[in-house]
């Protein structure tokens, strides 16, 4: 048994906030460094340098890189010997989103009820995720998630008969009804099988793994390279203005499922796509 | 083609825009995004007066992180257009020349563009670092205790965007794309 205080959680919590904000992941940077160097249409490729200066702007100025810092998205992979004490670790969570986006020139974007829409005005509450796991350590993702492109997201329920057909046919789908709307170049995060929120949960936590990085089963990973082939070949390119990098990557985490279904989601993010990790 | 064009915008310079422009904008435009547009409406319903004259002037789709001290705002990219569908064609009605944003459009709001003789403009999704350096002045006129999605007056200076939709109906998104497009196979929905 480990205790942990949740007061090192906030701290985390807060500082990652903020980091994720202004700093994109190593994976990330590389891609779209070699975005920008391999796109073929001319104003793609102006586009692409641009989004070069501003990632450089972002961090030397520390500005945001996207106005749009998201709502906060909080993974915690719990090691089941861990023992908290000092507090709820999900007011622990909120508390340190609070303070990263206060202390952090970090934009309020969260409405305290769908319908009633008044601003929280210090961006919580966070969505968080937790996950029970082996060991005495607890593992912190902070992925803040843009609106634009998780607009875009799309959940289908497909027939056990449409197969990975009807799998590739639902990714370019929801890819091309986003074109533009979803930032492009996008990381495209797909979740095949579970149930209905099972498969949105997958896709979500597809878009935290480095990009240049593949599924380790192999089929998996053939649609991973045949879905960002195709999604490259729409046309649809930097900010939607043509192109051939339309996508950087396609992350697909899969589930064993039920044997009348075939649930899959499409959750759709822009080429911020903010993800920082740390275990405590 | 480059272009450099004042906002406020002349209806005729707007007019002479075309879709794949690349347009850099100094002077003095708005920002709106959903609440303000929400608000807008309710007061056109009351009879009551907007915070700021539509005509021949330019409404940015944009709510801005805080500014840090001694700067004029914070990272300041475009949110997606589409959501002001259903607000821009009344707007355009009334004289609003033109529009930055990023994502498609309506039919309704092309026809309002097109009738009206205005533009739609994209400004770089995702950009908001780099763009904020050509806002040189931004202050609060509006719907303050909408945070974010209050109403602001930028003065800007050679603020970069690429005319989308012009008076003509003409769409970037829908030309640009097929030259890079490998198969329209790809289009079929589920």
């Amino acid at each position: 048994m480990r205790t942990i205080n949740v007061a090192d959680v906030t701290q985390s919590v807060r500082e990652m906030c903020i980091e994720a904000n202004h700093f994109l992941a190593e994976d990330m940077d590389r891609a779209m460094k070699r975005a920008a160097e391999e796109e073929r249409a001319p104003l793609g490729r102006q586009i692409l340098c641009q989004l070069q200066d501003n990632l450089k702007i972002a961090g030397e100025d520390m500005i945001p890189i996207c106005q749009d810092t998201g709502m906060a998205v909080i993974f915690l992979e719990i090691g089941q010997e861990v023992h908290f004490e000092g507090g709820l670790l999900e007011a622990a969570v909120n508390e340190g989103v609070r303070q990263g986006y206060t202390v952090g020139y970090l934009r309020k974007s969260v409405v305290g009820d769908p319908i009633i829409r008044e601003n929280t005005k210090d961006n919580t509450p966070a969505v968080i995720h937790y996950e029970m796991v082996s060991g005495d350590q607890v593992r912190i993702t902070v992925a803040p998630k843009g609106f634009g492109s998780e607009n875009m997201s799309r959940v289908f329920m497909l027939k056990p008969a449409d197969g990975i057909e009807g799998v590739k046919h639902a990714i370019l789908t929801a890819v091309k009804d986003a074109g533009p709307n979803a930032c492009p170049p996008m990381v495209v995060g797909v979740g095949i099988g579970g149930t209905f929120e099972k498969c949105a949960l997958m896709a979500k936590k597809a878009l935290t793994r480095p990009v240049d990085r593949h599924s380790e089963i192999p089929y998996v990973r053939e649609l991973e390279e045949e879905m960002l082939q195709k999604i490259n070949q729409t046309g649809i390119g930097p900010g939607g203005l043509g192109g051939t990098t339309t996508a950087l990557a396609v992350n697909i985490n899969t589930y064993p499922t039920h044997i009348a279904g075939l649930p899959v989601a499409v959750n759709i993010c822009c080429h911020v796509n903010r993800h920082v990790t740390r275990v405590i | 083609m480059e272009r450099h064009i004042q906002a406020p915008v002349i209806r005729e310079d707007a007019c002479r825009l075309r879709a794949g422009d690349y347009v850099y904008i100094t002077g003095t435009i708005y920002t709106a995004r959903d609440a303000a547009h929400k608000r807008m409406q309710e007061a056109l319903d009351k009879g009551e007066t907007l915070p700021f004259e539509m005509s021949c002037n330019v409404i940015y789709y944009m709510g801005p992180s805080p500014a840090r001290e001694g700067r004029p705002i914070g990272s300041a990219g475009p949110t997606t257009a589409s959501r002001m569908d259903k607000y821009a064609p009344a707007l355009l009605d009334m004289g609003l020349v033109g529009m930055i944003g990023k994502g498609k459009r309506s039919g309704t709001v092309k026809e309002a563009i097109v009738r009206n003789g205005a533009v739609y403009f994209a400004a770089v999704g995702g950009a908001g670092a780099l763009l904020s350096r050509s806002i040189k002045r931004s202050e609060v006129i509006a719907y303050e205790d909408l945070g974010t999605e209050a109403v602001r007056r930028l003065e800007v200076e050679n603020f970069p965007v690429i005319v989308v939709i012009d008076a003509e109906g003409n769409d970037l998104y829908e030309t640009a794309i097929k030259e890079y497009c490998v198969s329209e196979n790809h289009f079929v929905h589920v």
